[in-house]
């Protein structure tokens, strides 16, 4: 998808190296999201769809605030609406932008088996090039934050570009541009990193003891951070604690035992032997991070769908979550 | 806010707000209603620890990000301020100096006036109305000894920046009023105030507004620690305040606050409107009000046979020695100089400038008031511009009754609205419509010229960004055919009183379809002796000389342009102002009032913030709200649009129709009697009562036992956006919103659907069970729950064209002065539903 935006690319799935002859004198870019200043407004949401040539699917009030239970083929970002109880008797209304969060060491780009389907260009932007695609899901399992979602459809996965295509041309993503209270910033890394600090050291004065930046180390950092007022509530608001790094394809291999059918196997045996030809590009990670990764699978849930009158099957006929049916499985993942 | 400070309009602006040190935000939603200007109010937060203060009937995106959430039950704020007002007083958290110095504190009130069992003195229960003789101050014996000047035109400040270097008073000298600067006479405004507010103790508070005691005095407590002079809070509002029987008392309640903590006209304080879309200020400013002529001049009344009976009866005088009365001495000027915009050379001295053609309405114009007639069947037709009348309501069903009682409508918008399609509309038989509707598509603003004014005055020039497509016009263009083709009629076939249109002045260009910013110079004026357009309102003549189609946007366009269209982004000052950035009536001032952010002696009450200060020669800082070299030590008043020359915690005479000072009277349907020690147990004494609207409104511990408010949510924008998809796909369905008991009384799950029924109609969607509303605790114990039904949604929409709309349910009432409709405060009953109603 954007091997002609002229940017350099750090890292390729499926591909050993980077290019080869990079100084690494770019710089790297960043969103932050400062939650503080987040009001719910969807307006990120509206631009990512207008931006990205993005559908408008149809949705349903589902007792909630929130536009989409879950993020979806063509929605990629989601602003997703809380409420939980304090423990002073009051009530906080969390409200969390859930959209790519480009670990500086992407899950997804370790486990996808496609060479290039996964890009990282050298100012740490994750993108997805679906033409390279094979459709195969690894990435969505590698994925820590439970971003990427799969299109039964066009047999891809899809998730935020971070507008690369923008960023490449020097403006920035346009869920930034669209933000009106400027919650979502974004700049060099180290900038946003620097934002991140001195606003948490604000909130700490503000009274919020536990505010924090959330960059977790575990996979590198991100590239797109957030500030948490309430740190104390990273679970309340599903960011994980301490999210690790999954393995590489060979790690993932093992890992894929409980997941793939013989369909599957079948189907990835000529993507494998491409990649005992490339060989690794990475040191292998914990195996128990693997396991972790590969465990968050059984988590998932998706909220049903509305009463059918509603006529809102959308997203349902889409869920990504649901097994493959074993026997179009394989040609599914080979294609 | 005029009977209070002078002007109608947000004190501030915008990017002000982030000077605040602490928000008191009551019946807005900024988060969501106002986001783009609501950033500034975080800048605050981020650069000085401001606080954020939300009260609320629910808890909102605005309530997730504010420091406090005091939740209050809809129809209740004026026992709230009132309560405000009493802690303030009674815990002397007043900014004294500023008092003193700058309010009606001091003056000293007619013998006569009274208040007793929540009426004023001077009420007729008969005629439902008031005799206002008595709320009037006590005038000194003699008249003051100097007849001042020649009158204002030769104080005019020529070659003054801001040129409001009004007159003083004219020749014929009223006395002024009585004052006692020690405020102790039992008499004078400060005594009468505090003992009228003494009744509103933090008990009654909690009692009449469910707000829980303890809450109520934190919230208190924080927003009065603006009273410090070195401290400014700011009061932000929405129409969550004045979509009452009582929103003007609500408006002049929190004024009143705003101007005991000493927080109206400095920077980073005021009292600011939030207004609905992006232009509603430049429609109030347009007269697009019934009561009103362009600039805030007010509509003649019969009696006003001539300018001078006009003056003596609408221009105040002044009422204190050091009162600039700037409006008042000006009036005429202003008047004249519109009449010459109207009716260019038909309009002569000896014709008294046309003012014969003006019309004298007798009785309320307002939109309720049309529609009742419509109704009654004496208003005959009725032409729509952007106004989706049944959606917009009150009591849609009884909307839709009167379009089917006109003989003609006309709707002029960009899509269909409700109003265009009233005679389809559901459970409406079309055959049984006798209406003829007609539908003008008109372009939408994003497809032609023109300005935007946004809440705090910045009048902002932008341009078209689409052609229109097909057969689509643009609005002026209907109304300059309209004109046109009516005055053809008049000057063939003649007519009764053919004057006022055959005299129009239309010396457009393009006469078919005039160029908007020709219009805007028109409205900015011009010197008619050289042709050249005005610099400010300072040059308005009252012989004739002059026009200007709204005096509050003389400057606007100027012989060096378009000030509209300018796009600086200096800000010397650090504070904001911007005054390179377009335009802000009047002429360019940012912050009204600004006289009063420094002291008697001209120093900022704030050295970090000062609006305007004396450097011994000129006012400097924002663009003065005063003449600019008016010497501290002439003393003259702040607040140059009054009689007084002060800001008025006590408003005189007409000012209101139903008190001088704000008082809690519960709303047309209410779930209690009044709670108020000395309260009036009925409803507003003058609320108009229109035929057959009295009937449906549910009593006191009927079968309707729940309060229900409307509101918009940010996703959309009134009505249009039901037609864009992105936004259905971000906020898709009408829903409901309650708390989690009364779901659980009523077996109405979260996701579920839920009917809210009142007694003038129903409504069905999608429930959404939330902590965020929760039930209060009032007088008694009694515990009240409230449902909020967001207005969006209607038949004419797009994708998810509905049968339920918000205002199916609201009651036909409004403001007892402005007719402004309550929508906010009404009872309903709730149950559950089981199919989902497409």
């Amino acid at each position: 998808m954007a091997d002609d935006l002229g940017l350099r690319v750090r890292r390729r799935s499926a591909t050993p190296g980077g290019d080869t002859n990079i100084r690494r004198d770019g710089v790297e870019v960043a969103k932050i999201v400062d939650i503080d200043l987040c009001i719910g407004c969807k307006a990120c949401e509206v631009a990512c769809k207008e931006w990205n040539d993005l559908p408008a699917e149809e949705t349903w009030n589902f007792g909630s605030y929130q536009s989409h239970q879950d993020l979806t083929p063509t929605t990629w970002d989601l602003m997703r609406f809380k409420e939980v109880d304090l423990d002073d008797g009051g009530l906080a209304w969390l409200i969390k932008k859930d959209s790519c969060l480009h670990c500086e060491e992407p899950g997804c780009l370790a486990a996808c088996p496609a060479p290039g389907a996964i890009v990282q260009y050298e100012n740490g932007i994750v993108d997805f090039d679906s033409s390279k695609c094979i459709g195969c899901q690894y990435c969505v399992a590698g994925c820590p934050f439970d971003i990427p979602r799969f299109d039964e459809e066009t047999q891809k996965v899809y998730k935020c570009t971070m507008c690369v295509d923008r960023v490449s041309n020097g403006l920035e993503p346009a869920c930034v541009k669209s933000c009106p209270t400027g919650s979502i910033k974004f700049g060099s890394k180290q900038d946003m990193v620097a934002y991140g600090h001195e606003k948490v050291a604000k909130l700490v004065d503000r009274g919020f003891a536990d505010a924090t930046l959330y960059d977790p180390e575990g996979v590198g950092g991100l590239h797109m951070m957030y500030v948490v007022p309430r740190g104390d509530m990273l679970a309340d608001y599903d960011l994980p604690e301490d999210p690790q790094v999954p393995g590489t394809f060979f790690q993932a291999l093992s890992g894929l035992r409980k997941l793939g059918s013989a369909a599957t196997w079948a189907g990835m045996l000529g993507v494998g032997l491409l990649f005992l030809r490339t060989g690794r590009f990475r040191p292998p990670p914990e195996d128990e991070a693997v396991a972790e990764a590969y465990a968050l699978d059984d988590e998932r849930t998706v909220g049903p769908p509305p009463d059918d009158s509603a006529g809102a099957a959308g997203t349902a006929g889409t869920n990504p979550y649901d097994p493959p049916p074993p026997d179009d499985g394989g040609e599914g993942r080979t294609r | 806010m005029a009977a209070s400070f002078g002007r109608g309009a947000m004190t501030n602006h915008w990017v002000d707000f982030k000077n605040s040190d602490v928000f008191l935000v009551v019946g807005g939603n900024p988060a969501e209603n106002h986001p783009c200007g609501w950033r500034w109010a975080y800048r605050a937060r981020d650069e000085r620890g401001a606080k954020i203060i939300h009260v609320d009937p629910r808890f909102t995106r605005t309530s997730a990000t504010a420091d406090v959430y005091a939740p209050i039950r809809a129809g209740a704020d004026v026992a709230f301020f009132g309560g405000l007002i009493n802690y303030i007083l009674s815990e002397e958290r007043y900014h004294a100096d500023y008092v003193k110095l700058h309010t009606n504190a001091a003056f000293l009130v007619d013998e006569g006036f009274s208040f007793s069992d929540g009426l004023f003195s001077g009420y007729d229960e008969a005629a439902k109305t008031y005799d206002t003789a008595t709320w009037s101050y006590q005038m000194e014996d003699t008249p003051p000894g100097e007849p001042g000047g020649e009158g204002g035109d030769s104080e005019q400040g020529d070659d003054l920046p801001a040129g409001t270097g009004g007159g003083e008073a004219g020749g014929d000298a009223a006395p002024f009023v009585r004052q006692d600067p020690t405020l102790e006479d039992p008499r004078c405004v400060f005594q009468l105030m505090k003992d009228h507010f003494s009744r509103y103790t933090p008990e009654v508070v909690a009692d009449t507004t469910g707000m829980p005691r303890e809450k109520f005095l934190e919230v208190a407590e924080l927003f009065s620690s603006t009273g410090a002079p070195d401290k400014v809070g700011n009061l932000v509002y929405a129409v969550g305040l004045t979509h009452h029987t009582t929103g003007v008392q609500i408006i002049r309640a929190l004024g009143m606050v705003q101007l005991l903590l000493g927080n109206v006209g400095r920077p980073g304080g005021g009292v600011n409107a939030e207004r609905g879309h992006a232009n509603i200020q430049g429609n109030t400013d347009n007269a697009i009000s019934w009561e009103i002529l362009p600039g805030y001049l007010a509509v003649p009344r019969p009696g006003l046979e001539t300018i001078d009976d006009y003056l003596e009866g609408v221009a105040a005088t002044g009422l204190a020695a050091n009162a600039i009365n700037f409006f008042g001495n000006n009036y005429k000027a202003f008047l004249v100089s519109l009449l010459k915009d109207w009716f260019g050379d038909a309009a002569t001295a000896d014709n008294d400038f046309g003012y014969a053609w003006l019309p004298k309405p007798a009785g309320n114009s307002s939109w309720l008031t049309a529609h009742d007639e419509a109704l009654k069947g004496t208003l005959q037709g009725l032409i729509c511009f952007g106004f989706h009348n049944p959606a917009a309501g009150p009591d849609s069903n009884r909307m839709i009754k009167s379009l089917s009682k006109l003989k003609w409508m006309v709707a002029m918008d960009p899509l269909p609205t409700t109003a265009s399609e009233f005679w389809r509309s559901p459970g409406v038989d079309p055959a049984a419509i006798d209406t003829e509707v007609f539908f003008l598509p008109c372009t939408h603003w994003i497809e032609k010229d023109g300005s935007f004014t946004n809440s705090g005055r910045w009048a902002q020039w932008k341009w078209k960004a689409l052609e229109p497509e097909g057969e689509i016009r643009d609005d002026h263009w209907v109304l300059a055919q309209l004109h046109l083709r009516l005055k053809r009629l008049y000057e063939e076939e003649g007519g009764a009183f053919p004057d006022p249109i055959v005299n129009l002045r239309w010396d457009y260009s393009n006469a078919g379809h005039p160029d908007l910013e020709e219009v805007a110079r028109d409205a900015n004026g011009y010197d008619l002796e050289t042709g050249l357009l005005v610099d400010t309102f300072a040059d308005l003549r009252d012989d004739g000389t002059t026009s200007s189609g709204n005096w509050i946007y003389a400057g606007s366009v100027t012989e060096d342009g378009n000030q509209m269209q300018r796009r600086q982004t200096s800000d010397p000052s650090g504070l904001g102002y911007y005054h390179g950035w377009g335009w802000s009536w009047p002429l360019n001032r940012r912050i009204l009032y600004n006289r009063a952010s420094a002291d008697a002696d001209g120093n900022a009450w704030d050295p970090e913030r000062p609006g305007i200060r004396w450097n011994g020669r000129n006012w400097i800082g924002d663009v003065p709200d005063f003449p600019p070299t008016s010497a501290p030590e002439e003393g003259k008043g702040a607040f140059i649009m009054t009689g007084e020359g002060v800001a008025r915690l006590f408003a005189p005479g007409t000012l209101t129709t139903d008190g001088p000072f704000p008082e809690h009277y519960e709303q047309a349907e209410s779930p209690i009697v009044n709670p108020v020690p000395g309260g009036r147990r009925e409803r507003h004494p003058i609320a108009h009562l229109y035929d057959g609207a009295q009937e449906t409104f549910a009593p006191v511990d009927g079968d309707f036992p729940y309060v229900a408010t409307t509101y918009r949510v940010t996703e959309h924008e009134h009505y249009v956006t039901q037609h864009v998809s992105y936004l259905n796909e971000a906020m898709p369905e009408f829903f409901i919103e309650l708390d989690p008991d009364l779901a659980a009384q009523k077996g109405v799950t979260n996701g579920g659907q839920v009917k809210v029924r009142s007694m003038r109609g129903e409504v069905q969607g999608v429930a959404v069970v939330s902590k965020r509303i929760r039930p209060l605790r009032l007088a008694g114990g009694k515990v009240v729950h409230q449902v909020g039904i967001p207005l969006h949604w209607n038949y004419a929409g797009g994708r998810r064209a509905a049968a339920s709309m918000a205002n199916l349910l609201t009651p036909y009432i409004g403001d007892a002065t402005t007719r402004t409709p309550e929508y906010k405060g009404f009872l309903v009953d709730v149950e559950a539903a089981t199919e989902r109603r497409e």
